[in-house]
């Protein structure tokens, strides 16, 4: 089979794993496909050489692909996403000095708990003529959306009791350490990094917010899928297997060995290791402590793009835009992720194939065995910290409930 | 062509780059220009300037926070947007190609932007050409500094003279379809690796 190269723009960052063990272990080789990467340290570059032809994939923000689909700050230019490269994997750190006012040391809080300590902590600082200030990757990502569904069921009203601010992961410590932020929401390893540095107190995963949260996808513009589907097909066969390598402990050392190189991460493998083990360091100097499913990037058919998870995220658009619901605009951010793409690179692989393309958000609380197109998947729970549940036919009612 | 009171701003950690686009800027008459490279108190800067274009290199990592500020700011009286001309695909192109972006004041006339790109443009290769040359005068060091290496390891271990040396290096380079430098380095790796280094 002749080789077809494709080219990958990445962020440094855990969640970008899957091409990149895909063509490590040779699994797009297995599909005639050679991938080569381009790393960025700002996802504007990822996506300008996305839109402009540089690269043919990206490991990008699931909301960004929406709001680019959109035309939100930019020229509308029509994104497809038909992989899901992993739910959650990203963690919210504070400033030590807030950390200790708020956290209970040495475990992931309650976040109930520790929203309601926030909460007080933000009154006491406006109460002083100050607003506490928390950092997030980009407007467009699911840190920011999660940040602040956070805050705002506990009660904090994001940009008016805390600012929120954009902070590139790369500095995230760094703006800790001076100052600059009081916390952020950001992925691996830039929280263990902050640990390292002994600036910051990991205190809640972004999985205790939502348990199955969408995070990355592989996004290309819609007129490239389309050119070259059978590549995109080949890719997602061989990220199916990059992920089950991935989550095999067995192959832990090897694959954080891989993605700490200077090419790729370009960071501390035992740092990486964290995150990919769910085995978080919460304070410098504190035994690891074990948070299950921290980041999800194979079981349970995770890598399926659910057109119900593109509907919450562009109901969070509406919310925290400011925007009117528009159900246009709701159809084109949900025509964004591609289930039918996913469905026909996998059939007949044998792999997790669900039965429908969408589904009640939040609904699973306790182990449920869901109808597959093939395969045998069971679902565990995937409900919000809240209760909340998301029918995405049920947009503007949910968008009402919220507070 | 006038640009009475446009102001640009160029933003680049490069300060030799940011000097070589001012540089190039010069032959735009009544602008005002200011360069920024310092990352801290960025937005700051960048709000008491009132830029009407914002120069910066695509790969910036202040990228983010700088489109979220432009998304958000109630400062300026305009917003900006990245490329407002969209028509111009040829110019957008050739700009990320550069590994330019620009960010435009809403309302500046797509005539006044052109040149400007296309002198931002041109300045970019420029750097990148000079870069080129310089990585590439480096490397011939560092590969001259190899074959003196290897051909005192040769004159030290088989008692050749320089000449003899050099000539061993070549032949072994011919026969074996390989660069004389490549050759030399593996004479000075096997001497590194057999504890004599």
């Amino acid at each position: 089979m002749a080789t077809r190269t494709l080219r990958i723009g990445f962020l440094p960052l855990v969640d970008a794993c899957l091409p990149i063990l895909a063509q490590e272990h040779g699994f797009a080789e297995e599909e005639g496909l050679s991938l080569s990467f381009v790393r960025d340290v700002s996802w504007a570059t990822v996506l300008d050489r996305l839109l402009y032809g540089h690269t043919d994939a990206a490991h990008l923000l699931a909301p960004l692909a929406i709001a680019t689909t959109l035309g939100r700050g930019r020229p509308a230019q029509a994104m497809s996403a038909p992989f899901v490269l992993g739910l959650n994997g990203n963690a919210i750190t504070l400033s030590k000095a807030l950390a200790a006012k708020v956290a209970e040391p040495g475990r992931l809080g309650d976040p109930r708990k520790l929203g309601a300590a926030l909460k007080a902590e933000a009154e006491t600082a406006l109460a002083s003529g100050k607003r506490l200030r928390m950092g997030v990757v980009h407007r467009y990502s699911s840190h920011n959306y999660k940040l602040r569904y956070w805050l705002a069921a506990c009660g904090i009203r994001p940009d008016q009791d805390v600012e929120i601010v954009t902070v590139a992961p790369p500095f995230v410590a760094d703006a800790l350490a001076n100052g600059e932020i009081d916390g952020a929401c950001v992925g691996e390893p830039w929280n263990s990094v902050c640990v390292e540095r002994d600036v910051g107190v990991i205190v809640l995963a972004t999985a205790q917010i939502w348990r199955r949260g969408v995070e990355k996808v592989l996004a290309m513009r819609e007129a490239v899928l389309d050119e070259r589907r059978p590549e995109v097909e080949g890719l997602i066969r061989a990220m199916r297997k990059a992920g089950a390598h991935f989550v095999n402990p067995v192959n832990l050392e090897l694959n954080c060995h891989i993605l700490a190189r200077p090419e790729y991460l370009n960071a501390d493998r035992k740092l990486i290791a964290r995150a990919v083990s769910d085995r978080l360091v919460l304070s410098h100097g504190a035994p690891p402590v074990h948070y299950p499913d921290f980041m999800f990037q194979h079981s349970e058919a995770a890598n399926f793009p659910w057109v119900s998870q593109a509907a919450w995220l562009y109901s969070q658009m509406v919310r925290w835009d400011q925007l009117e619901f528009d159900a246009d605009q709701a159809r084109q951010a949900t025509r964004v992720f591609r289930p039918d793409v996913y469905r026909n690179a996998t059939q007949g692989t044998g792999d997790d194939l669900p039965a429908a393309n969408s589904k009640v958000e939040g609904s699973v609380t306790r182990l449920t065995q869901v109808g597959a197109q093939q395969g045998n998947i069971t679902l565990s729970s995937n409900n919000f910290f809240d209760g909340m549940t998301f029918d995405p036919e049920r947009v503007q009612e949910y968008l009402a409930s919220l507070p | 062509m006038q640009y009475d009171g446009v102001k640009i701003a160029i933003i680049d950690e490069s300060s030799v780059r940011a000097s070589i686009i001012e540089d190039g800027l010069a032959e735009l008459d009544n602008r005002e220009v200011f360069i920024l490279t310092q990352r801290e108190g960025l937005l700051a800067r960048i709000e008491e300037i009132g830029p009407d274009i914002v120069l910066m290199d695509l790969g910036n990592p202040s990228r983010d926070v700088l489109e979220e500020y432009f998304a958000v700011s109630r400062a300026l009286a305009r917003p900006i947007a990245m490329f407002v001309d969209e028509s111009d695909d040829d110019a957008i192109t050739a700009s990320i190609d550069a590994g330019v972006s620009a960010y435009v004041v809403d309302g500046l006339s797509s005539n006044r932007i052109r040149p400007l790109l296309d002198l931002a443009v041109k300045r970019f290769n420029a750097f990148a050409r000079l870069q080129s040359d310089l990585d590439e005068a480096k490397g011939k060091l560092a590969e001259r500094e190899t074959i003196d290496r290897a051909k005192r390891i040769l004159m030290h271990s088989r008692k050749l003279t320089e000449p003899a040396a050099y000539a061993e290096l070549r032949r072994k380079a011919m026969s074996s379809n390989k660069r004389i430098a490549e050759i030399a380095e593996a004479v000075v790796t096997a001497h590194e690796l057999m504890g004599e280094g």
